[in-house]
Formats: structure tokens, C-alpha cells, sequence
């Protein structure tokens, strides 16, 4: 066991942690937000870079401070490590910039969007942005498209954390889609028009940090805080069976994976409950459910603040938007 | 006439044949190295000669070569970077076209050193001329027996190959050139693990520039003692300058380390001056990456000392009034060029080249683009000024790979030396369009 | 525009001695480690079917290196030399960076824009002779404006030399499409 300091609270944590890892193990206000990182993804991480933190001593060994800024996802603690996180200043300032990158180019079309209240990018620009945004170029700009009968992509909202592209190299054995293009033309796309259908592609809905990649099986217009989610079970051969029921009265709106306050699906002996698609997307119908009951919302989000209907950061739009 | 180490037979007609370079005196580093030295010896003679990167970075070679992980049972591979792409810089494509057996011989003796039994040139896809020159050598060589088994009947074997990129400056990058060697997207990788332990295919890897594995050749042939008499202190040797811009004769020289950037500019051996009897305006020394220096800190630095051409000289004053030697495109420009709009031909350039895979330098690039874009062609204003200088700091320092840095840096130059420029152009947007564009109009913008 | 038999006439699969070279290629990289020669096969796959990349030859090349379609798309739309649409006989590519720029390259693109009677950069010629494009820095910058037209590199150009260049080149396509 190594010892490792963040933001003045110490803990003792395995060899190999990442300091992302060690912050989720102390909790509340020093975890760094993490928009690509995943942790029942292997590969996953180091892209977005809102998760920065200062490192002020690099080890007992070796005390000097890291001269840049290190991305928590990726970076291993050493013994005897400071990190500072909130404490930070360089780590507010820029991870401000950071949150300003990614709402570059990003719509604002939280009032319409499916995954408004549910959205980490909205809690992230709540949480660690700006008043106002100063880009005032045009935005790039993408149709939506279908991408089979179940999943609807709407790249413009997409901040490229590649973590959909993860589950279907490690879930799925046809990849179909990936990161096409580069630098700031660079698109989640199948290239030619090609259905994603494989047994576990839906938990891309899931991973997927924003409205990006939404639900077509979704039953009808609601808003998140207006569902209730349920545990519920069902038998099934695929997958875990385990999911979260959405429920408008007596219907189910949608079904997903449960997840964490960190918004990853649920482990069980180290092992992610993903769900088959057949569950996610044909089981609409509550009587193929066991219901649990219902599911406490721990995620640090707007929905469970409930304070999504405050002045927001996000409501600031640029005057070239149409 | 300076020494020449690299250049010393370019102009022998058909220096590109085998038979010619032989007779010059080629593939004598690996006939020493393979007959007389074991491969520690190379890497410690190397190290010896101070030799540092040519690529840009400027990092010692051999100790790059000696922090090589030699795992038992795994493959090493020693991969060239040939995918020359730094604006300015266009070194590495004459050496390679003039003289493919030095590039392969330079192969061979550092392939020895490393313990690589297969060897790549990964060379950008727009070089495919190149390319072919080089397999017809190396054709040459495994027909010779420099190349394949058992090499002058030392045991040692070496396999040596060509790969082309396919048009993507940041495959200069040594894990985006290892990624695209693999046949992917030239996304650059997360260091650590460096390329040293895990690099090719997951196998210790060292990437060396063209210039850098060349000069392997003479360092081993007259040793490094005599090389550390040629240079400076700090920087030892010859280095190959490629220079262009708004110059009399721009080119590819040799130059010793340590003669005088006004002696390069304007002696008849070099540059011969400023072109159509112009006057100096500004200067890039090491390729787009690195800080511009305005004329006045051109021949002399801020304390008003020589300035050289050298690592140390060259970065005199560090960012607030030097630059870098880095890569050698020296870049220059006369009184009526115009800062703004290079420096967004520069920001443009980043855009266009950023792999896109992390945020600052995927979305800050393209940002900076837009509002550069917007300055030089007189849309701009004050404030735009300032928030480039701070979307730079908030690229800086904060990517993956150094790409996010290169593409900050001269912008903060521009903003540093010329910012009176830049008012100008949000405060007389008319004349500053009329004067970079005469009878043209708006340049078409596509990214 | 290119006719729809020559289009016809270029498609996969490669000639036997076409796939005697690539599997050439693949020999140069370890077993199982196939995939390293994706782009130099793009690179020819697009020389011999047409000048560009359609989905069907990236599927092809796809088989030929047993990998899945997606992987082929995503390298070749990240490399700026492959073309994902037809292009003209002949693609004049031009170096538009900083140092070209400070020698004229500007008023060279401008100037073969005007001969071909295009409005934009990425458009070809009416005739279908000729596409014209912009590069970044080629490694010629001691040497600007230049372009480059297939493998081959023209450097030094003045409107004079980009004139006799088309020539060169059309006579070039006559020559060869005469013989057979
Ligand atoms: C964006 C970027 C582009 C680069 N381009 C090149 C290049 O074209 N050629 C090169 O030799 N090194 C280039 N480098 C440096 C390489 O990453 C690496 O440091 C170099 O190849 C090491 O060789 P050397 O030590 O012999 O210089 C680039 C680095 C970055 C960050
Ligand atoms: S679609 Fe969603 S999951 Fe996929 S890269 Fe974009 S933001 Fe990430
Ligand atoms: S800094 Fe730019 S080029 Fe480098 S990894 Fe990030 S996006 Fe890619
Ligand atoms: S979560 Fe660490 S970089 Fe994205
Ligand atoms: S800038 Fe045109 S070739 Fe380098």
C-alpha cells in the first residue's frame, strides 16, 4: 500500500491506482470530473482532459512538483504523492478552459435535448465553467442520422470521448463505427450507411456522456425528471439482467444500466452488468420486469440537486445561433 | 569553407549508385562498427559525441539509445522519422534524395548498435519519390551484402524496409509515426510508457530523426573525439540548415555549429542576404514550432551579444527574446511580409494537423484559426488580441502530445514581438488587407 | 469527367502482379502484424483503381488484410492524400503554407484556379483534365511555390511554368490513351 495526499486528505490506496481512482476512494469535492475515462472500459481516458489536477509533490522519493498539469485519469500515484484538485487555482483556471473547449462547438440545445438533467457536460459547465462562453465563430454542424432502428446519433453534441467506440471493440464483435476525419472535423460516423446491430451495441447509449447517442426506442417526449427509475430484473441468458426501468406511470419509457454516482454501470465482483440489447430495447412491456424497486439517483447531477431550473452557464448563448 | 560531414560528396555525379558511394568511402561506419567494436561500444561512442536529436526536440542521442529496454526474448526495432513535415524544413528529403546510401548505412550502424534485427524508414506518403529511391538502395545493399544475414560475416542480420505515411504532420511525432506505422490514425500516444520500453507493436522502439541516424555515420568513422572538435561547447558538429523565405539563394547547408547567424544570412557561402535588395523583418529559426524573433533580435541578443546559430545561442533569452534551433527551417522574412497573416497561416496549419484527439489543442487550434482569420483580414478587435493569448495558455502545456505546444507558441511570439502589428490591423482593417492581398482577393479558406 | 467505362474498367480486384506486390508488403512486417501495410496498399489501391477510394475498394482492401471495413475508413479519411471522391486525371496539389506563402503561392492558386475556370480550391476543370487542391508543407519550401502532381514535384513556378505544365500533362493523358 502507497500513501497518497489530495487535496490535504491522505489515504493509503494499492500500487498502480491511477489518482482519479484514490480520489473516487476519499469521495466528494476532490474527485476530478471525468468526461472520457471509464473505468469498465480498459483504454479509455487521457482525451478530454477536464479531469487536470496539480501535482505538487511527485513522491517522498522524488518530491520535486510535476511542472504540467496531469490528466487523474491516467497518471499513477506514487507514494508520498500531493495532488491538489480543488485546491488548485492552475486546476480551476484551466480546467475552466477545458469546459470552454468543449462547449466550443458544442449546440446548447439543452432545452431539446433527450439527455438534459442526465447530461455530464451540463453538470460539468455548471460545476467547473464560466459565465459566458467567448466563442462567437460559427459552430460545426452535423444532421442527425439513425443509426439502425435503435440508436440515433447527433454528432454535434458529441465531445469525442471515444468511449462508444470502447464497448464496440470490447463488447461486440463487429465493430461498424468509429472516429472518422481529424482534428476539429473529426466525427463519430459509420462512413457508409450502416446499422449498428449487435447484441450488446446499446450500452453505447449509456457510456455516452451526452445526448450524443440517444435511445430511438425511447417510448415518447419526456424529460428525465419527470420518469421514475425502478430496479428491476429479468431473466435473461445474454446479459445481467439487472437494469433500470423508466417508468412514466405505468409505462416504461426506457431501459438502462445501472449506474454509479459516477455515472459508469454497476460492478458486481469486478465484473460490469451490461445489458443485451434485446432487454434494453424490446422489453417495454413492465410485466418482463421484476421490479425492485426505487432506484436512489446518487449521481452528482442536476437531476437529483434539482437545480436544474437555475440561472445556468449553459442558458448564455452566443448571439449566432439560430 | 566550413567542414562538411554529411554533404562532404553530394555534388559526385551519381553519388546515388552504389558503386559511387563506395568508392567514396561508404559503408565504412559498418564495416568498423561490425568488424572492430561491439554494439555497446557504438552507443557509448555516440554518446560520447553529444549528438543530440536532429528532429527538433534536441535530444541526446545516445543516451536516447541507451535507455533502450533489451527485455530477453522480445524484438527492438529501430524506426526512422522521415515524416519531414515541420514548415521550413526540408533537410531530410534532400539528404535522402542526394544520398539514400548514407540514410541506409546510417541504418545499419545504428540498427548494430540498438540490437534491431528489423529496421523501418517510415517516411511521409507525399515523399513516395523518395521512397523509391531508397528501396532501389537498399535493394543495392542486401545485393552487396550489407543487408539480410549474417552481415560481413559478423552474425549480426538486419532486415531493413520503407513505410509511407499518407499525408498527416503529426505522424512526425514519434508515437502518432509508431501508431501509423501499425496502420492506424496517427493519434499520438500517452507517455509514459515511452517508446524506449514499449514501442513498436508493444517492443522497446527508438525513433530517431534522419539527419540524427546519418550522422551515426561519420561519428563512427572519425570517431567522436574528432567530432567534439567541430561545433560549440554545447553543441557539437555540423547540423543541416534548410533555408527559405525571402532569401537571395535559400537551400539545404551544412553548416558548422557556432558561425554566426549574420554570416549565415548574409555570407556569399550561405544565404548571400535578403531577396529583390530588401530588408529583414523577422525570422524563424528552427521551424514553424518555435518563437519568431524580430529583426532586432536576429544578429544579436537582448544583452547584445552574437548571436550564433546553435542550441544555446539560438534560445538566448529564452521565450522573451530567444527562439530555437529546433528542426533548422530557417525561415525568413522581409520588411514586407506581413506577422498577422503568417501567424494565422501558421494557426491554420495547426488546425488542419491536429489528430483531434483531446480537447485544448483539437477545439483551441481551430479557435485561434478563426479569430487569427478574422484579425488578418480586418474583421477583428482589441479583445480579440488578448483572448488568443489567453486560449493559448489554456492550450499549453494541457494535450497529450507537444503538438498542442507548437501550435501555442508562435502565436504567443507573434502577440509578443509584433502586438502593434496586430492593433494595426483592428485599427486600419482597410490597408491591411489591401496590403497583404494587392489585386487579390480574400483568400478561399478551406480546411 | 471520368466515363463511366473507365470508372468500369477500375475496380478491384488487383491484377496478379498487383497482388504479388502487396502481399510483398505484408511480408515486410511481422506475423500477425498485417495491418502496418494498410496505407502503402491504400496508396496503391488507389493508383490502380481510378485515382480515389471508393467504399467498395476500402472493402476490398479491408479482405485483403482480414480487417474490418470501419478500420480501413477511419485511416483513410485521417490521411489527406487519400481521395474519398473522383478527381480529375491529373491532381495539382499546392503547397499553401507559411513559407510558400511568403514566395507567392497565393497568386499561383489564384492563377490555376482562373485557367481552369474553377471558383474553388478542390474543384476539377470542366474537362475533367484537371483537379486542383492545397497542401501543407511539401518539403520544398527553399524551392516555392511548388506543387505536386502524383508522385512528381514542380518547384519555382511562375504562371509561365504552370502553363507549360498542363500542356505537358495533357499531352502526357493524349500519349497514353492513344496507345491502347
Ligand atoms: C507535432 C510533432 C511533429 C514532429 N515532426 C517530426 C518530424 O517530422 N521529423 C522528426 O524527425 N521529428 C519530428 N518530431 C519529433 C519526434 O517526436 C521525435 O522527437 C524525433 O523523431 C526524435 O528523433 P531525434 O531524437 O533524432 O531528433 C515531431 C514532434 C512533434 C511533437
Ligand atoms: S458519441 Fe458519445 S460516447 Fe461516442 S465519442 Fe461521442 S460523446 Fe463519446
Ligand atoms: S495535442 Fe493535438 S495532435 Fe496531440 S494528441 Fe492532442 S489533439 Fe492530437
Ligand atoms: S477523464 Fe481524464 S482525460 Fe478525460
Ligand atoms: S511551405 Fe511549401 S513546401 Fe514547405
Amino acid at each position: 500500500m502507497i500513501k497518497v495526499t489530495i487535496d490535504d486528505i491522505e489515504i493509503e490506496v494499492e500500487e498502480g491506482t491511477t489518482i482519479l481512482n484514490a480520489a473516487r476512494m476519499i469521495g466528494g469535492d476532490v474527485v476530478p470530473p471525468a468526461m472520457c475515462y471509464y473505468s469498465a472500459l480498459p483504454g479509455t481516458g487521457g482525451k478530454c482532459r477536464t479531469c487536470l489536477v496539480e501535482v505538487a509533490a511527485g513522491s517522498t522519493k522524488d518530491p520535486r512538483p510535476m511542472p504540467k498539469l496531469m490528466v487523474s485519469c491516467s497518471t499513477q500515484v506514487m507514494d508520498g504523492m500531493i495532488v491538489k484538485n480543488k485546491t488548485s487555482e492552475r486546476v480551476i483556471e484551466n480546467r475552466a478552459g477545458v469546459v470552454e473547449f468543449l462547449l466550443a462547438n458544442h449546440p446548447l440545445d439543452c432545452p431539446v435535448c433527450d439527455q438534459a438533467g442526465e447530461c455530464d457536460l451540463q453538470n460539468l459547465g455548471f460545476e467547473n465553467g464560466k459565465e459566458a462562453t467567448r466563442y462567437e465563430e460559427e459552430r460545426r454542424t452535423f444532421e442527425p442520422i439513425d443509426i439502425g432502428d435503435h440508436i440515433k446519433l447527433n454528432m454535434n453534441r458529441c465531445i469525442l470521448c471515444y468511449r462508444c467506440v470502447h464497448v464496440a471493440n470490447q463488447l461486440t464483435d463487429q465493430r461498424v463505427h468509429g472516429a472518422l476525419h481529424r482534428g476539429d472535423h473529426t466525427e463519430i460516423s459509420t462512413y457508409i450507411e450502416k446499422a449498428i446491430d449487435n447484441d450488446f451495441s446499446g450500452n453505447m447509449i449509456d457510456v455516452c456522456p451526452v445526448g450524443a447517442l440517444t435511445d430511438r426506442t425511447a417510448r415518447f417526449k419526456s424529460r428525465v425528471w419527470f420518469l421514475n427509475p425502478m430496479n428491476a430484473t429479468c431473466e435473461c441468458t445474454k446479459c445481467s439482467g439487472k437494469a433500470v426501468v423508466w417508468m412514466f406511470g405505468k409505462e416504461v419509457y426506457k431501459v438502462t444500466t445501472r449506474q454509479d454516482k459516477y455515472g459508469e454501470v454497476e460492478q458486481v465482483d469486478g465484473k460490469p452488468q451490461w445489458l443485451c440489447d434485446e432487454c434494453r430495447f424490446d422489453k417495454k412491456d413492465v410485466s418482463k420486469w421484476t421490479i425492485e424497486g426505487a432506484r436512489h439517483i446518487d449521481r452528482h447531477s442536476v437531476i437529483s440537486q434539482g437545480h436544474y431550473e437555475k440561472p445556468n452557464p449553459l442558458d448564455n448563448k452566443p448571439k449566432n445561433i439560430k | 569553407m566550413g567542414r562538411k560531414l554529411l554533404l562532404e560528396h553530394v555534388d559526385v555525379p551519381g553519388i546515388e549508385t552504389y558503386d559511387v558511394y563506395r568508392n567514396h568511402g561508404g559503408y565504412k561506419s559498418v564495416e568498423k562498427a561490425l568488424k572492430t567494436m561491439s554494439p555497446q561500444e557504438v552507443v557509448e561512442e555516440v554518446q560520447k559525441s553529444a549528438l543530440k536529436g536532429r528532429g527538433g526536440a534536441g535530444f541526446p542521442t545516445g543516451m536516447k539509445w541507451s535507455f533502450l529496454a533489451k527485455p530477453e526474448g522480445v524484438p527492438r526495432y529501430l524506426v526512422c522519422n522521415a515524416d519531414e513535415s515541420e514548415p521550413g524544413t526540408f533537410k531530410d528529403r534532400y539528404l535522402m534524395e542526394k544520398l539514400p546510401h548514407l540514410m541506409v548505412e546510417g541504418m545499419i550502424t545504428s540498427s548494430y548498435a540498438l540490437g534491431a534485427n528489423t529496421s523501418y524508414i517510415y517516411i511521409r506518403g507525399e515523399y513516395m519519390f523518395v521512397l523509391e529511391i531508397l528501396e532501389k538502395a537498399i535493394a543495392e545493399a542486401y545485393a552487396k551484402g550489407w543487408l539480410g544475414k549474417n552481415i560481413l560475416g559478423s552474425g549480426y542480420d538486419l532486415d531493413l524496409y520503407v513505410a509511407p505515411g499518407g499525408g498527416a504532420y503529426i505522424c512526425g511525432e514519434e508515437t502518432a509515426l509508431l501508431e501509423s506505422l501499425e496502420g492506424k490514425r496517427g493519434n499520438p500516444r500517452m507517455k509514459p510508457p515511452f517508446p524506449a520500453i514499449k514501442g513498436l507493436y508493444g517492443c522497446p522502439t527508438v525513433v530517431n530523426n534522419v539527419e540524427s541516424l546519418c550522422t551515426v555515420v561519420p561519428i563512427i568513422n572519425i570517431g567522436a573525439d574528432e567530432y567534439l572538435k567541430i561545433g560549440t561547447e554545447k553543441s557539437s558538429g555540423t547540423k543541416l540548415i534548410s533555408a527559405c523565405g525571402n532569401l537571395v539563394r535559400p537551400g539545404v547547408y551544412e553548416i558548422e555549429m557556432g558561425i554566426t547567424v549574420e554570416e549565415f544570412i548574409y555570407g556569399d557561402e550561405w544565404c548571400r542576404g535578403i531577396a529583390n535588395g530588401k530588408k529583414i523583418k523577422a525570422l524563424i529559426p528552427g521551424g514553424s514550432s518555435v518563437p519568431i524573433l524580430p529583426a532586432h533580435l536576429i544578429t544579436k541578443t537582448a544583452a547584445g551579444e552574437t548571436r550564433y546559430m546553435s542550441y544555446e545561442s539560438l534560445s538566448d533569452g529564452g521565450f522573451a527574446s530567444g527562439s530555437m534551433l529546433g528542426s533548422g527551417g530557417f525561415i525568413v522574412f522581409d520588411e514586407d511580409q506581413c506577422i498577422v497573416r503568417n501567424t494565422w497561416n501558421f494557426a491554420r496549419f495547426y488546425s488542419h494537423e491536429s489528430c483531434g484527439q483531446c480537447s485544448p489543442c483539437r477545439e483551441g487550434t481551430a479557435w485561434m484559426e478563426k479569430v487569427l482569420h478574422r484579425l488578418e483580414t480586418g474583421k477583428g478587435n482589441m479583445r480579440d488580441i488578448d483572448l488568443l493569448a489567453d486560449i493559448n495558455k489554456k492550450i499549453e502545456g494541457n494535450t497529450i502530445c507537444p503538438l498542442g505546444d507548437a501550435a501555442a507558441w508562435p502565436v504567443a511570439a507573434a502577440i509578443r514581438h509584433f502586438r502593434e502589428e496586430f492593433e494595426w490591423h483592428v485599427t486600419h482593417p482597410e490597408e491591411a488587407v489591401k496590403r497583404n492581398y494587392g489585386l487579390l482577393k480574400t483568400p478561399e479558406i478551406t480546411l | 469527367m471520368i466515363s463511366t467505362l473507365e470508372t468500369q474498367a477500375k475496380r478491384p480486384p488487383f491484377s496478379a502482379e498487383k497482388m504479388e506486390e502487396v502481399q510483398g508488403i505484408i511480408k515486410q512486417f511481422p506475423e500477425g502484424r498485417h495491418k502496418s501495410a494498410l496505407l502503402r496498399i491504400l496508396h496503391i489501391a488507389e493508383e490502380e483503381f481510378g485515382g480515389w477510394l471508393s467504399p467498395e475498394t476500402m472493402d476490398y482492401v479491408a479482405g485483403i488484410l482480414n480487417i474490418k471495413p470501419i478500420e480501413v475508413y477511419e485511416v483513410a479519411t485521417f490521411y489527406t492524400m487519400f481521395n474519398l471522391e473522383p478527381t480529375g486525371k491529373f491532381v495539382f496539389e499546392v503547397c499553401r503554407t507559411g513559407p510558400c506563402m511568403l514566395v507567392g503561392s497565393d497568386d499561383i492558386i489564384e492563377y490555376i484556379k482562373t485557367k481552369l475556370g474553377i471558383s474553388k480550391v478542390g474543384e476539377t476543370s470542366a474537362d475533367g483534365m484537371f483537379t486542383l487542391k492545397t497542401a501543407e508543407c511539401l518539403g520544398a519550401c527553399g524551392y516555392g511555390p511548388m506543387l505536386q502532381c502524383g508522385k512528381q514535384y514542380h518547384e519555382h513556378l511562375t504562371p509561365e511554368k504552370v502553363d507549360a505544365l498542363m500542356d505537358e500533362y495533357r499531352a502526357k493523358y493524349t500519349s497514353t490513351n492513344s496507345q491502347n
